[in-house]
């Protein structure tokens, strides 16, 4: 019999363990506000829908790099096969059905995912930095040189979108279908992503990132994990990518190149890594910015956004989500009593 | 009370005159990244044509509302394209510099009812994709198709090495040289991809390869920028003048604003394009004169600038011919077969195609007063984009 | 013969390709060895040194080579600052803190040169006794890759010496090897991190001068070949002079040769060459022997 106050399953270090996959109050306020804005800006869905995929196009990269901590410049590989995926099938008149097109983008990237990952993880540090750019870069190489298929430099263009479940269009104009569909895509792959991140799986990833070696030490299958959290990130910036071809109605080169790899990777260090709604906050700081500031100066508009890149990394820690933690850490440090 | 009636009447007038006054143009263009030297000379040429004829557009006022496309991804381009659409409610949308961005716009524009004027893009069948582009700039197979005949006919070649830089235009130019070359009746022994358009611009492994192949001329593609250069360096780093090997090709190769850095290396250099800034002809005395004003004497204007500049030229004809209100089928209707003296030479819309009917250059860079400048060589008159003339892939549609 | 020339030619120009990059990679080398300092901005740093190099002969007519040497101190003397405000305080931060940092640095270098000097292409005037073709014996080459190949070899044999012959180099690679044990031992960390930063990215823009007349200079060198430069690195490994040296000239050689005999593959063989490289010897080819 041991005294509740020695129980360590009641001590409350791992009752806050225990109970951290529950939702908090102020989750449901992320996905109001992107309701609200649906409503409130519907000039600006076309911005909207990019911002929603890009947050979900982070999020993937937040699996493998902020809870796995596989440091990788080639996520975009993914994005770009589940857009071509999506757009070759439209265009060649394969498949267009947009859910079930989805699903196949997923396999595809999950497939591609799989393969770079049995080979490419052995490595790490910059080793793997570069062999996961590289990798990138080959596909991208490969798709302008198939350019009979792909399209090439100027891509697939008009994919032929039929409506959503057969009701609603996509109209080009006037975004609404487009923003709705993503937003409700995000939504359900945040669930899963949720799940899997507070699963006995995501706690041992957690673990690798923080100690390879003891992992090995206590028997954790490091490898195999890594691999299969890599596999899955892959299928879901594959139905990020899946989503950006359907909404642009478009697909061509830069859904694989460095450009959108690195404004990922920047997009989640600057909203916070390893946290999950770090996503959300760096997508929406960094697109709002780069938005308004091209704007208002579009020949300038890239010293404000550095300027913030350089700021926040110099003061904050973990990003913007991490001045917000240190702040509430604070708060609550004055409260309580002495 | 009639008094007051009459002021309120003619102060709803006054509104109404000054919203009928106001067109807005939303300008999409590259002003960061890879492509911002090029927004700058067709932005350039746009503020100029507006402000040497400020008197002419009386009363109208014309907005630019510019917007940064950023690269040529598409997804940037559509965003920006549907916010002018449908926030700002611009009359006309004129730009593009990337052609992979005009080809993803293309629906927008279809679905937005506005007249979009295409200031540079030039894989050739863009215009095929909205019935409201219409192209003041050229289609790659203007200069190409026009250069592979007259290597033939006035260069006396026989054999012939095309190099490109590996993306659309690039292969639009290969295509449209090759076809014209054969049919004149010359052979192409060898194509070279030169790499993509971001690629590191050491041409030496293809020039070296070119040079074992000793054709009669060596055709070469290479977008703006500092590949024009590097083209030139190359070329007689190798010595390939010496080795018989004659450099030609579109216009691109010789921009007007790099033209002086390339030195004496590129004397003999012949090239076919609708624009170089030492055409003599009294507009683009005029044209060169006022850009010298206005941005330096170091500066100068080139085909892109001029592409901006007719852009607006074509702007305006549209906005004096509606009385400012404008209306898109009204518009194409007005542009169709529009017959203009640009500092080009005269150009008009073809009224079948919406694309750009001018006159084709040839000509030599020689050193005259110290500075290279472009020697006339030959001039072909009223050239049709000849990828739609003969249906060629996607021009057929 | 012809084939003999031929094979000349080739090596000639892939190897003064591979001189450029190796004298912009090894101060990026030698600071990602020595610090662990993901310096994303390094290629910045060569566009800064390329730009103060070129301006300054074409505004005030300085000769080339006074020109190096001044683009040299210059950049320099501005890392030095930037190291001891700015990148000081992030030595002990997490990789993914030195990368935002770092491209935050590029974004604002590359606005402020559109900026202050435009985003047109910068052109570099080499003086006429580097213009044109040399007699080499055996073949006719491009006067300035031969002058590229000898400035090459002297300064990896300057380094060399450097690093296997001096005080400070032996401190630098011992820090390379084992930090802590080197501060253990008295050697004084920071102060060799502000010299090795400092001398490296002079380094890069020596290699930003030079390498103009094949890179090209505009705002948009500092991201535009980066990729390359980290290639070179990744294969030559962290902290090897002699390494990025034997790297830099074999993807030099090697791109030249592809790009000379199949031009249709693209860049499709170098980025598979350099996968195959690194799975082979993840921590680049010359890992194992320091220097």
């Amino acid at each position: 019999m041991i005294a509740p106050a020695l129980n360590p399953a009641l001590h409350p270090a791992a009752l806050a363990f225990a109970g951290r996959h529950q939702p908090r109050v102020w989750e449901p306020i992320v996905w109001i506000l992107a309701l609200v804005f649906y409503f409130a800006f519907p000039n600006h869905l076309g911005f909207g829908t990019e911002l929603l995929i890009t947050i979900l196009f982070a999020l993937s990269l937040d699996l493998v790099l902020g809870y796995a901590g596989i440091v990788t410049l080639g996520h975009a590989a993914f994005f770009g096969v589940g857009a071509y995926t999506v757009g070759m099938l439209a265009y060649h008149g394969f498949w267009n059905e947009p859910i079930s097109s989805l699903m196949l983008a997923a396999i595809v990237a999950a497939l591609v995912g799989l393969g770079s990952g049995l080979v490419l993880l052995r490595t790490q540090g910059l080793t793997l930095l570069m062999l996961s750019l590289c990798t990138m870069a080959l596909l991208e190489e490969a798709a302008n040189l198939g350019h009979e298929y792909t399209g090439g430099f100027d891509g697939l263009a008009s994919l032929p979108i039929p409506k959503l479940l057969g009701l609603f269009e996509f109209n080009p104009l006037y975004p609404r279908t487009q923003y709705v569909y993503v937003l409700t895509v995000l939504f359900i792959s945040f669930l899963f992503i949720r799940t899997v991140v507070y699963s006995p799986f995501g706690q041992s990833l957690t673990g690798i990132r923080e100690n390879t070696l003891r992992m090995h030490a206590v028997g954790s299958p490091v490898r195999a994990r890594l691999v299969t959290c890599y596999t899955i990130s892959a299928a879901i910036a594959g139905i990020a990518g899946g989503l950006w071809a359907q909404a642009n109605a478009y697909v061509n080169l830069t859904t694989l190149g460095l450009d959108r790899a690195a404004m990922v990777l920047i997009v989640l260090i600057l909203g916070g890594c390893g946290r999950m709604y770090g996503a959300f906050v760096g997508a929406v700081a960094y697109m709002v910015l780069a938005h308004f500031l091209a704007k208002l100066y579009p020949t300038a508009w890239q010293l404000g956004l550095g300027f913030l890149l350089v700021v926040i990394a110099l003061f904050a820690r973990n990003g913007i989500l991490g001045i917000g933690e240190a702040l509430l850490r604070r708060f609550r440090a004055k409260r309580m009593p002495r | 009370m009639k008094r007051i009636i009459g002021a309120t009447a003619s102060f709803l007038l006054a509104i109404g005159w000054a919203q009928a006054q106001e067109v807005k143009v939303g300008v999409v263009l590259p002003y960061t990244g890879v492509g911002a030297e090029l927004a700058q000379q067709q932005d350039r040429g746009m503020e100029l044509y507006l402000k040497m004829h400020a008197d002419m557009i009386k009363p109208y006022k014309i907005t630019l509302i510019k917007r940064d496309y950023k690269n040529p991804g598409g997804a940037d381009a559509k965003i920006a394209v549907q916010e002018l659409l449908t926030q700002d409610k611009v009359d006309i949308l004129a730009g593009w510099n990337y052609s992979p961005n005009a080809i993803a716009t293309a629906p927008l524009v279809t679905a937005g009812k506005k007249l979009a004027v295409i200031s540079n893009a030039g894989t050739a069948h863009i215009t095929n994709l909205s019935p409201y582009y219409v192209r003041v700039s050229f289609s790659m197979w203007h200069a190409g198709y026009a250069l592979g005949d007259a290597a033939v006919k006035q260069l006396k070649a026989k054999t012939a090495v095309v190099g490109y830089t590996d993306f659309p235009p690039g292969k639009d130019m290969l295509a449209s040289f090759k076809r014209a070359f054969e049919a004149a009746g010359g052979i192409v022994i060898d194509e070279i991809p030169m790499g993509s358009a971001g690629a590191v611009p050491d041409f030496t492994p293809f020039f070296q390869r070119v040079k074992d192949k000793k054709p009669d001329v060596f055709f070469v593609f290479v977008p703006g920028g500092d590949h024009t250069t590097a083209v030139i360096k190359t070329y007689n780093a190798l010595s390939m003048r010496e080795a018989g090997i004659k450099l030609i090709g579109p216009g691109d190769i010789t921009q007007d604003n790099k033209l002086q850095a390339m030195g004496p290396g590129a004397i003999g250099l012949i090239t076919m394009h609708h624009y170089n800034a030492d055409l003599d002809n009294p507009e683009n005395k005029r044209f060169v004169a006022a850009w010298k004003k206005e941005y330096g004497p170091d500066s100068t204007p080139d085909f892109m600038a001029v592409g901006g500049y007719d852009a607006m030229a074509a702007i305006v004809h549209v906005v004096k011919a509606l009385n400012g209100k404008i209306d898109v089928d009204k518009a194409l209707e007005v542009l169709k077969g529009w017959k203009y003296d640009s500092p080009r030479g005269p150009i008009m819309i073809d009224p079948q195609t919406r694309d750009i009917v001018m006159n084709e250059y040839l000509s030599e860079v020689v050193m005259k007063d110290g500075k290279l400048a472009q020697k006339p060589l030959g001039r072909i008159e009223a050239v049709k984009d000849p990828c739609k003339s003969l249906k060629i892939g996607p021009c057929a549609n | 013969m012809i084939f003999g020339v031929d094979v000349a030619s080739m090596i000639l120009g892939g190897v003064a390709a591979g001189m450029v990059l190796f004298i912009v990679s090894v101060g990026l080398s030698v600071t990602m060895g020595l610090m662990g300092f993901v310096n994303l901005a390094h290629g910045a740093f060569a566009m800064l040194g390329g730009y103060v190099i070129v301006l300054s002969m074409n505004y005030w007519g300085v000769p080339f080579l006074p020109a190096l040497a001044f683009g040299f101190v210059v950049t320099a003397a501005v890392s030095v600052v930037f190291e001891r405000t700015l990148y000081a305080r992030l030595y002990r931060a997490a990789e993914l803190e030195q990368v935002l940092f770092t491209i935050g640095l590029v974004f604002m270098t590359i606005a402020s040169v559109t900026l202050l000097i435009g985003p047109e292409n910068q052109q570099l005037r080499l003086p006429a006794m580097l213009q044109g073709q040399v007699n080499l014996g055996f073949t006719q080459y491009r006067t300035y890759s031969v002058f590229l190949i000898a400035t090459g070899i002297i300064i990896v044999l300057g380094l060399w010496l450097g690093f296997e012959r001096t005080r400070i180099g032996a401190q630098i690679r011992a820090t390379v090897d084992n930090r802590r044990m080197a501060e253990s031992l008295g050697i004084n960390v920071n102060r060799l991190f502000t010299l090795t930063f400092a001398f490296g990215s002079g380094m890069a823009a020596l290699g930003g001068g030079l390498g103009a007349e094949f890179l090209g200079l505009d705002p948009q060198y500092a991201l535009k070949y980066l990729v390359y430069f980290l290639i070179v690195v990744a294969v030559g490994g962290l902290g090897r002079v002699t390494g990025v040296f034997y790297a830099a000239l074999l993807i030099g050689v090697l791109d030249f040769v592809l790009k000379k005999y199949i031009p249709k593959g693209g860049t499709l063989f170098i980025y598979g060459l350099t996968i195959l490289l690194l799975l082979w010897r993840p921590q680049g080819l010359f890992a194992g022997k320091s220097t």
